[in-house]
């Protein structure tokens, strides 16, 4: 356990990123309620967020005189940004599927199931 | 005139097409023309009537600009002296005072004519195929003669055909029943065909090449087809039709050979050429058959072509002369013309044009077809008979008589002269009154051909145009009695001048023009001056050509024939005993619109052949100026001398006068008076008649050598398909389905299997598969997880394992930096 000794570097922020994945993925697959669901898709996104932004940091990079260290931001930026897309569509099917059942109850949502 | 040659050629143009717009019309309109088509038939006879008066027209512009052919000092020195030999021939001017013009009035010039391009179908390389017009002396009669015969015969068949208005019951055929076929009337599809007739048969006639004859000539062909099947119930009226068409076919076939045998050496189908560039003479393309065959610098004498001598000189000695002209030099020609190159050529021409002659105009041994044709109406008999097709064939030859070279017309004679006699004995026993007047055309037919083939042009043509006259008046005649008694047979009649006065007369008219009744020296009928001219010919040239002497006999003797056997038609008919008392009382005249006709022909046949007085006009000398130069050579108007000519003419005169009195007096005899009884004859007689009887076994000859043989022949052509051709499919179709079948069982057994297994475990594994699919979304995030989970195990051990798959980072050029693949 020398990461608490340690200064805070890379490894902490991935292991931030790790927990917040395992979070999310639980909650993804734990949750009946759609919406939780939904949050655990947001948890699950973040925690790459942070993944990206720290291991895209200039600072762990050989060719650091030469590049601006924003690659893993840009990234972060743009999965937020699908993160929203996301969020907006599966909110609307979640209201469509709400309008349809009268409940969010993704374990009833199985009449495509092959 | 200036321009005489298009305004006959508009004239007849439109003569000529009437007929076609009369056909189209009934064609569309065919029933819808009045009550059951009834106009129909004043339709097609206005349009024939209206071509009738512009041929007239036409004569008359003829006359008007091309002046009287037979006034002596009008046309030229040949033509004044034939037109006036015919004129004193009519005459009967004794005198002969123009005895010196014979000797030395040698053709310096073409007869006058128009000929020109209407229309071109099309040009094949060299073959051109046109409408064409030839517009000579002898057009224009055969456009006056046509027209009218037709039109009268038009007026008749409206009398004639009235119950086709109605529905008809047909009393010669016979249903399953026992009951007689009733059908409906066709009146407007006989005046169609005959519309259709009187058009191709102008189209004939006016044609300038031989293509368009041909055209012409097979229309011609397809319309008596038509008539002579016009009821085609009846079995033997679709046979008649049928054998008709066929036998043409044989002679049409020979003169498809004429006219390639000509056409590939001679490079034209024009008859005569015209002067398209209008430098004054005919030359080089516009030349047509006549004139390269009978060049203008010869005298206009035949004479084997330069064409023709380079082309056979190219097929006997392999030779490759380039092109007609400038490949051959003079020496060569004119050696190649010493041997007789090329003739062969002339003569074959000549012989199948000739053929479809023969064919068309009934001749040995083409001749059985026109007695058959008798199974349709009889305005249409009357119409084959005189005025189209049998015409058509005697018009041809005389048309092309340019082109004949002595052995074809040596060939013309000789089958004229077989035809002559065979149909004459023929129709002394005949019995149907149709049939005798067939045979007796085939007769005259055969007397029109040998008058052509001994060299009398004009005597041959003269006799188509007197024949036509008297032939259509006895045909109508003839039909007018079948109208009274409704039956063919002359047992049957007997006495019926009674019933039928008009008809009677008029026939006994008819009778007496074909034999050639008239008063010696004096005047006569129309037969009279035509047969005597025949007769005439036919004696110089026995006298010429000794060998050859029996054409003359023959013809003699066929005068004789001619008036018993139509004497005897007369007596059988109209004097003496009604034979059948129940259809002699039934017998009635005709109505008005039949026996006018009658009158009109009968008038005709009386003196058509007479001069017009103060005039000096004549059949004979409008004719003779229509004649090619140089081609009388051979005939006696124009070689003998006067006193001669005078001679030949006393003699033919009488031997013609008394051989028609000896047969008229014997029919009297046997059949007028009754002195001789036929029956005896016919018992003492019993082969002779018999074999007259079956008219020469000619179509059980026929039917014995070629109908068997093609029989024969088809049967072993049939039995070679059925057997071999088919045995050959029949075992290609077994092996071909064989192969399917290996084929198929391949098909189903490996390439199907093969797809359905493939199918199957396609199947299978979505089956299988399904079952992941749960619906259940925490299911499809741990498998998310999960799979995530162990593809990155997987990786990392592989990848610090360093396997070859994975490629390694390339080593960074500084400060190498550890893997990132390791954060666990």
């Amino acid at each position: 356990m020398d990461l608490l000794t340690q200064p805070v570097g890379v490894s902490h922020f991935m292991v931030v990123g790790a927990v917040l994945f395992v979070t999310g993925a639980v909650c993804m697959a734990t949750k009946r309620n759609l919406l939780g669901v939904l949050m655990g898709i947001e948890l699950v996104l973040n925690g790459a967020n942070v993944n990206f932004v720290a291991l895209g940091s200039k600072f762990l990079r050989a060719d650091a005189d030469l590049a601006l260290g924003l690659d893993g931001q840009l990234i972060a930026l743009f999965v937020i940004v699908l993160a929203a897309a996301e969020a907006a569509v599966a909110l609307a099917i979640a209201l469509n599927y709400y309008n349809n059942h009268a409940t969010i109850d993704v374990d009833r949502a199985d009449e495509l199931k092959g | 005139m200036e321009n005489l040659g298009e305004v006959l050629w508009q004239l007849l143009r439109v003569a000529w097409l009437l007929p076609l717009v009369s056909f189209t019309v009934i064609v569309l309109a065919g029933r819808r023309l009045g009550r059951e088509g009834v106009l129909a038939g004043h339709l097609a006879t206005g349009a024939i009537a209206g071509g009738c008066a512009l041929s007239f027209l036409a004569l008359f512009f003829w006359l008007a600009s091309a002046g009287i052919p037979a006034a002596p000092d009008d046309h030229g020195g040949h033509h004044a002296a034939a037109g006036e030999h015919a004129d004193d021939h009519a005459t009967e001017d004794e005198s002969s005072a123009d005895g010196g013009e014979h000797a030395d009035h040698a053709a310096t010039e073409r007869p006058l004519y128009f000929a020109g391009t209407w229309y071109t179908l099309a040009e094949i390389g060299s073959l051109e195929l046109s409408i064409g017009y030839h517009i000579d002396a002898l057009t224009i009669a055969m456009f006056c003669m046509v027209t009218l015969i037709a039109t009268c015969i038009h007026f008749y068949a409206m009398g004639y055909m009235h119950e086709e208005l109605d529905g008809v019951t047909d009393h010669e055929v016979t249903l399953g029943g026992g009951e007689h076929l009733r059908r409906r009337g066709r009146y407007h599809r006989f005046f169609q065909y005959m519309s259709l007739f009187c058009f191709s048969m102008l189209g004939l006639v006016i044609a300038g090449n031989l293509a368009m004859v041909f055209v012409f000539w097979e229309l011609v062909g397809i319309c008596s087809y038509f008539l002579i099947g016009f009821y085609i119930e009846r079995r033997s009226a679709t046979v008649a039709g049928n054998k008709a068409f066929i036998v043409n076919r044989i002679g049409d076939f020979g003169m498809l050979i004429g006219m390639m045998a000509l056409w590939a050496s001679l490079g034209t189908f024009t008859f005569a050429g015209s002067d398209e560039n209008g430098d004054g003479q005919i030359a080089g393309a516009e030349r047509g058959i006549f004139d390269i065959l009978r060049d203008e610098e010869n005298q206009f004498a035949l004479a084997t072509p330069e064409e023709m001598i380079v082309s056979d000189a190219r097929a006997k000695e392999a030779l490759s002369v380039a092109g007609a002209e400038g490949g051959a030099t003079e020496e060569q020609l004119a050696a190649w013309r010493e041997e007789d190159y090329g003739y062969t050529l002339l003569v074959i021409g000549g012989l199948g044009i000739f053929c479809g002659c023969v064919g068309k105009s009934a001749q040995f041994p083409l001749h059985v077809w026109l007695p058959d044709a008798m199974e349709g109406p009889t305005p249409v008999s009357a119409l084959v008979h005189s005025a189209t097709m049998v015409a058509a064939g005697v018009y041809l030859v005389g048309r092309f008589y340019p082109a004949f070279p002595p052995e074809v017309l040596t060939v013309i004679a000789v089958v004229g002269a077989i035809t002559l006699f065979l149909a004459a004995t023929i129709a002394i026993t005949a019995t149907d009154i149709k049939r005798v007047l067939a045979y007796s055309t085939v007769s005259q037919l055969g007397y029109m051909m040998l008058a052509l083939g001994v060299g009398g042009w004009l005597a041959g043509m003269f006799h188509l145009f007197t024949h036509a006259f008297f032939k259509s008046l006895l045909f109508l005649c003839s039909g007018s009695v079948i109208h009274a008694v409704h039956s063919n047979e002359m047992t049957d009649m007997g006495g019926l001048r009674k019933k039928m006065p008009y008809t009677a007369w008029t026939m006994l008219v008819g009778c007496l023009a074909i034999a050639g009744a008239g008063i010696p020296f004096v005047i006569g009928l129309s037969g009279y001056y035509s047969k005597d001219m025949i007769l005439m010919q036919a004696m110089w040239f026995a006298g010429e050509r000794p060998i050859a002497g029996w054409v003359f006999y023959v013809a003699a003797g066929g005068a004789a024939i001619t008036a018993f056997y139509m004497f005897r038609l007369w007596y059988m008919t109209f004097a003496g005993e009604p034979r059948d008392r129940h259809r002699y009382e039934h017998a009635h005249e005709s109505p008005k619109v039949m026996y006018v006709p009658l009158l009109v022909l009968a008038a005709l046949a009386v003196c058509v052949a007479w001069p017009v007085p103060f005039m000096g006009l004549s059949l004979a000398g409008m004719l003779a100026s229509a004649q090619w130069p140089a081609t009388e050579a051979a005939s006696v108007l124009a070689v003998a001398a006067a006193a001669d000519v005078h001679d030949y003419h006393v003699a033919a005169t009488l031997i013609a006068f008394g051989t028609a009195l000896g047969g008229f007096l014997l029919a009297t005899v046997i059949y007028g008076l009754r002195k001789l009884n036929a029956e005896d004859a016919r018992r003492r007689f019993a082969p002779a008649h018999r074999f007259l009887l079956n008219k020469w076994y000619f179509d059980e000859l026929y039917e014995a050598t070629f109908v068997r043989f093609t029989f024969f022949v088809s049967r072993l052509v049939a039995d070679f398909d059925k057997k071999i051709i088919d045995g050959f499919i029949d075992r290609l179709a077994i092996w071909t389905r064989w192969t399917a079948r290996v084929d198929d069982f391949i098909d189903r057994t490996f390439v199907d299997g093969l797809v359905n297994l493939l199918a199957g475990w396609t199947y299978g594994a979505g089956r299988s598969l399904r079952r992941v699919q749960t619906g259940k979304l925490h299911h499809y995030v741990m498998f998310i997880v999960l799979a995530t989970v162990v593809l990155f195990v997987v990786i990392s051990f592989w990848a610090s394992l360093g396997p070859a798959g994975v490629r390694q980072p390339p080593p960074l050029p500084e400060t190498p930096v550890e893997t990132a693949a390791n954060p666990t």
